[in-house]
């Protein structure tokens, strides 16, 4: 009888979010993938019948450009990102405990803006009569003819800014565990701080630099935004692609196909990654048991 | 230490990279020029006109977008703490399955699960409108809300929920008057999360928004998109800066308090 009622009350507990979660996350995802192997009918609906036709007519040559540039521009933000976190986290965790909570504070903060108003103010930063333009040409860095705004450089721009906190706040987590004294034992040692930092404080803060290169990558795969905003008409992404085979063209079908295409570009480096990662617990765990062994064994001789 | 001076000049750096539009966009809001190339001129003039009766629509979104967030805030609140409470007490194959549930939401591209759900509503003919937005939002937001109260479980003694049942109390009461309390600081955060997302959403709302449902990020995105009203959306943007400022200002006094105590003055 007591477990019955624990059974009942599991399922109690459970189902109000299972079930939501099935309806409204699982199903749709399921209708998504059947609609991409059904054609268009006319009125912008979904014809009967199964049919490969939009799967092939995604390889026409348009769309691998797209979603190679997609991914090309998804690595350079990730990249970009982790680059600049790595000094910052750095930083922060070797602060006292008051500034620390300050700082964090502030790179969190512009998180809490609206980001539609913070891609904006972006695309008046840019802006030919706009503030950096008169800056750098003012410098001398770059030409008056020069355009900052709507292009692929415009879209990298703004979509590191706009992930960057996000980077910053795993790999911090992580180096504020980090032990600082191993840097100062390697420097006895001889370690150059460069080498220090790279062979020490990276792998100590791995966990962290993981999780933040898929907080940028998988939001950047599938980013509107950014790209229709300060991007141009020859730096389209998928994600502009997606909107306007759905709305403008309402071809159903072949947005769909996009969708799964997009899916497949964020669950393949996110499969790896967990590979990895399980590939290195175990790799760890040998090792820790062989190490015990061996004392073991040698403990006995 | 070479080293950390050279990581706080990034860090230094980064901060005047992530604040620069931020207080270009505020300063615009002020200034009397239309495009916003070069100062002319200190103006209250786009505060006014964001109040003139031609900028009606901009605050009946912007009603709705409250409207929108509130629901979602409570029912994903409801669900994410029943959902919290069942992982965090059984452990048995339906949980790694209702986990699986919970987590994949979580690293989904946004468009990805605006397309679907618009896809869902279009088969089943269900026309988009206020009511498809609530829903959406209610479905991401229920992730966020799960993994916030799941940490504050982490931490929460089995032995105080037994020892109310030992004293004879019922299921419900222990629920109400002993878990709830404990937990609700986790709720607040969660509760907060699914508010600041839901009102800040862009991307899911765009794709399951129907005529006269537009919320406040879709408003600023029609603006920015065919009007030339730029000067009014720097000022809104600011009074949104303040207010979220003052928002999560109260939500650090409302996370810093301790709930502890209350249980010990009453003991």
């Amino acid at each position: 009888m007591v477990g019955v009622r624990n059974k009942l009350r599991e399922v109690g507990l459970t189902m109000p979010s299972f079930l939501w979660l099935s309806f409204f996350f699982v199903v749709p995802t399921v209708i998504v993938l059947s609609i991409a192997f059904h054609a268009a009918s006319p009125d912008g609906g979904i014809a009967p019948g199964f049919t490969l036709a939009t799967w092939r007519s995604i390889s026409n040559p348009n769309y691998p450009a797209i979603v190679w540039r997609t991914i090309w521009i998804s690595a350079l933000t990730t990249f970009f990102c982790v680059i600049l976190s790595l000094p910052c986290a750095y930083a922060i965790a070797r602060m006292t405990t008051k500034w620390r909570a300050a700082v964090a504070g502030l790179i969190m903060l512009p998180f809490w803006t609206s980001f539609i108003v913070r891609v904006f103010a972006w695309r008046t930063l840019l802006n030919p009569e706009g503030f950096l333009q008169g800056l750098l040409s003012s410098i001398g860095i770059i030409d008056q003819s020069v355009s900052l705004n709507y292009n692929s450089g415009a879209i990298l721009v703004v979509s590191v800014y706009s992930f960057l906190p996000f980077a910053i706040m795993p790999i911090y987590a992580a180096a504020e565990k980090f032990d600082f004294s191993l840097l100062e034992a390697a420097r006895d040692l001889g370690a150059r701080s460069f080498f220090a930092f790279r062979k020490i404080f990276l792998p100590g803060v791995r966990r962290g630099v993981i999780s933040a290169v898929l907080m940028v990558f998988i939001p950047a795969i599938g980013s509107y935004v950014i790209p229709d905003l300060v991007g141009g008409t020859d730096s389209e992404l998928i994600g502009n692609k997606i909107y306007q085979r759905t709305f403008p063209d309402r071809n159903l079908p072949h947005a769909s196909a996009l969708a799964g295409l997009t899916a497949v570009a964020v669950l393949l480096p996110l499969g790896c990654v967990a590979w990895w990662m399980k590939r290195q617990d175990e790799r760890e765990a040998k090792r820790l048991a062989e190490a015990t062994s061996r004392r073991i064994s040698g403990g006995a001789a | 230490m070479k080293k950390s001076a050279f990581c706080i000049v990034i860090l230094a750096l980064v901060l005047v990279f992530l604040y620069l539009p931020i207080f270009v966009l505020v300063g615009n809001s002020f200034n009397a020029a239309k495009f916003g190339g070069e100062w002319a001129g200190f103006t209250f003039d786009w505060y006014a006109a964001l109040f003139s009766p031609r900028n009606r629509e901009i605050w009946m979104s912007f009603k709705r977008s409250l409207l929108v967030a509130a629901i979602a805030t409570v029912v994903s609140c409801v669900l994410g703490t029943t959902a919290a409470m069942a992982l965090n007490k059984w452990k048995g194959r339906l949980q790694t399955v209702h986990f699986g549930l919970i987590y994949t939401p979580l690293v989904v591209p946004e468009i990805l699960m605006g397309i679907s759900l618009l896809m869902m509503f279009a088969s089943l003919k269900i026309p988009c409108g206020l009511l498809t937005i609530i829903i959406a939002h209610i479905t991401f937001c229920i992730s966020y809300v799960t993994m916030t109260v799941l940490a504050r479980l982490q931490d929460f003694d089995d032995r105080i929920t037994e020892a109310a049942y030992d004293l004879g109390a019922g299921g419900l009461y222990t629920f109400f008057h002993v878990t709830l309390p404990i937990l609700m600081p986790g709720i607040v955060a969660g509760g907060l999360l699914a508010f600041t997302l839901s009102i800040d959403d862009f991307v899911i709302t765009f794709f399951v928004t129907g005529p006269g449902a537009d919320t406040l990020p879709l408003k600023i995105y029609s603006m920015i998109k065919h009007s030339r009203q730029m000067p009014v959306i720097n000022s809104l943007s600011t009074i949104m800066l303040v207010l979220t400022c003052l928002l999560v200002g109260v939500s650090r006094i409302v996370a810093n308090h301790r709930p502890h105590r209350h249980l010990k003055t009453t003991k």
